[in-house]
């Protein structure tokens, strides 16, 4: 949240979004400031807080272009460019408006099959940035994520990778055989820069968790034009004192 | 006197009471009241809960719903919509122009898992001619892999069998309180309606259970829902 908060202090423009496989306040924020063109998720809300309401007014007006996926797919995308594959088949999906949406899906019969069996082909996705926010980076240049193994696909399928860090450890996180599963490795990472309490609104598992109401009051305010407009006053354009400049 | 969503949560338990493992995902209380029914019966009964704030299940990230369900191993998943068609299509996406939040996994989890339709509001904005937009498809034609679909369709008035041989829904029964020819006239797409009987209410010893263990386990995760059910 810090990163997303300082790209809008940035003005960045332009954006392609990918949800992995959803979105939420980062992507509602980025889109009522402006910041975005384009968004690729299977979904985009706020949760148990409702509607995004920055999104849905975005996307009734036309305002960006959206692709819609389902969850798979994305994962499915991601994990194509992984394997340094240029597709990956996926069950499902077929029959689905989905499908004729997507130039970069494809239907094929499954080579291995006795008699006709359609199958989706889901072109890869090589992200040129991911960006996320964890518990810890250490001396190494490692990141931990812990069983948010998603991180870590997304990390290997996209060209650059910076993570914000609630904490620094000394050492090297892959020395202990605990916290390796949980490790993302420094041949991936291209930066990382520490933001204390750097996810809030939202949590970081295990060390705090969702603040609920601002999530609400946030997603009152951010239903008309000037009360996100406010919003952004308040809690975007003012750097907070206890992050670290971008 | 059963409240109304303690009808839909034994309802939909009895649906499901063969159940080995179902996945129940964000915004889904009935469906997990249910489910917290059959285990406070006795059954042993696997319960994947998303987005749960604490007891997450998984291992390998948000990858692994998915995997699990490709894998066979999820036995009824539960899918709702903005609007739903007598093909049993889901659209998730965009009606009247107005954008919802999107899919989700609806158009992976349906063909992977038998699944209950499940929305409170009948009406014939939600259960419409056609849908606007297919996120995920009632039915497959017979080349197209497919171990799950729709079973039954779930609604605040009534329940709909899923009948696969003639792709159409059969309605089975109306819930007290409310009339076949409600139904009807709530209903935008045709159906069946042969001998139609009254949802059977809640027992005694289910109510009892709701009431108790099955109160306390929903309120941790959903607490604003089991306040208004029973408080």
């Amino acid at each position: 949240m810090d990163a997303v908060r300082a790209l809008i202090r940035r003005k960045i423009t332009g954006l392609k979004l990918l949800g992995v496989p959803v979105l939420g306040l980062c992507a509602d924020l980025l889109i009522g400031a402006g910041c975005v063109s384009e968004v690729h998720s299977s979904a985009v809300s706020l949760g148990e807080a409702g509607l995004a309401p920055r999104f849905t007014d975005a996307a009734e007006r036309a305002d960006i272009t959206v692709v819609d996926y389902t969850c798979p797919a994305v994962h499915t995308a991601l994990q194509a460019t992984e394997k340094g594959v240029p597709y990956m088949p996926l069950r499902g999906v077929l029959g689905s408006d989905l499908v004729g949406a997507h130039a970069d899906w494809q239907v094929a019969q499954n080579p291995f099959a006795g008699g006709a069996d359609p199958i989706l082909l889901v072109a890869a996705i090589a992200p040129d940035v991911a960006l996320f926010h964890a518990r810890w980076a250490d001396e190494a240049g490692n990141v931990w994520v812990g069983r948010r193994r998603e991180l870590a696909t997304i990390a290997h399928a996209a060209r650059h990778t910076y993570v914000t860090v609630e904490e620094f450890r000394a050492g090297d996180m892959l020395e202990d055989e605990l916290l390796a599963p949980g490790v993302i490795g420094s041949t991936y990472v291209s930066g990382t820069a520490r933001a204390e309490r750097g996810a809030w609104p939202l949590g970081v598992a295990g060390v705090y968790g969702i603040d609920d109401t601002h999530l609400a009051m946030y997603a009152k305010a951010a239903r008309t034009r000037e009360g996100f407009e406010q919003y952004l006053r308040e809690f975007v354009w003012q750097e907070r004192k206890s992050s670290l400049p971008a | 006197m059963a409240r109304a969503q303690e009808l839909l949560a034994c309802l939909i338990a009895r649906l499901i009471a063969d159940a080995r493992h179902v996945a129940v995902g964000a915004a889904s209380p009935i469906p997990a009241t249910a489910c917290e029914l059959l285990r406070a019966q006795g059954r042993p009964l696997r319960i994947t809960r998303l987005h749960k704030r604490h007891g997450n299940p998984f291992s390998e990230g948000s990858r692994e719903l998915f995997d699990l369900a490709g894998q066979g191993r999820i036995d009824y998943f539960f899918l709702g919509g903005a609007q739903l068609d007598g093909d049993a299509n889901i659209n998730l996406v965009r009606a009247a122009g107005r954008r919802f939040p999107g899919s989700f996994g609806s158009a992976f989890m349906y063909f992977t898992c038998r699944t209950i339709l499940l929305r409170e509001e009948h009406s014939p904005r939600v259960l419409v001619p056609r849908v606007e937009f297919v996120s995920a498809p009632g039915w497959s034609p017979p080349d197209v892999v497919r171990r799950g679909g729709p079973v039954a369709l779930v609604t605040g008035k009534a329940l709909f069998r899923w009948q696969p041989e003639k792709r159409r829904f059969r309605l089975e029964s109306v819930h007290p309180g409310h009339t076949a020819a409600e139904v009807r006239e709530a209903t935008g797409f045709e159906y069946d309606a042969g001998t139609v009987g009254e949802t059977a209410p809640p027992t005694a010893p289910e109510l009892e259970l709701l009431r108790g263990p099955v109160a306390v386990a929903i309120g941790s995760d959903y607490p604003e829902f089991a306040r208004r059910v029973w408080s």
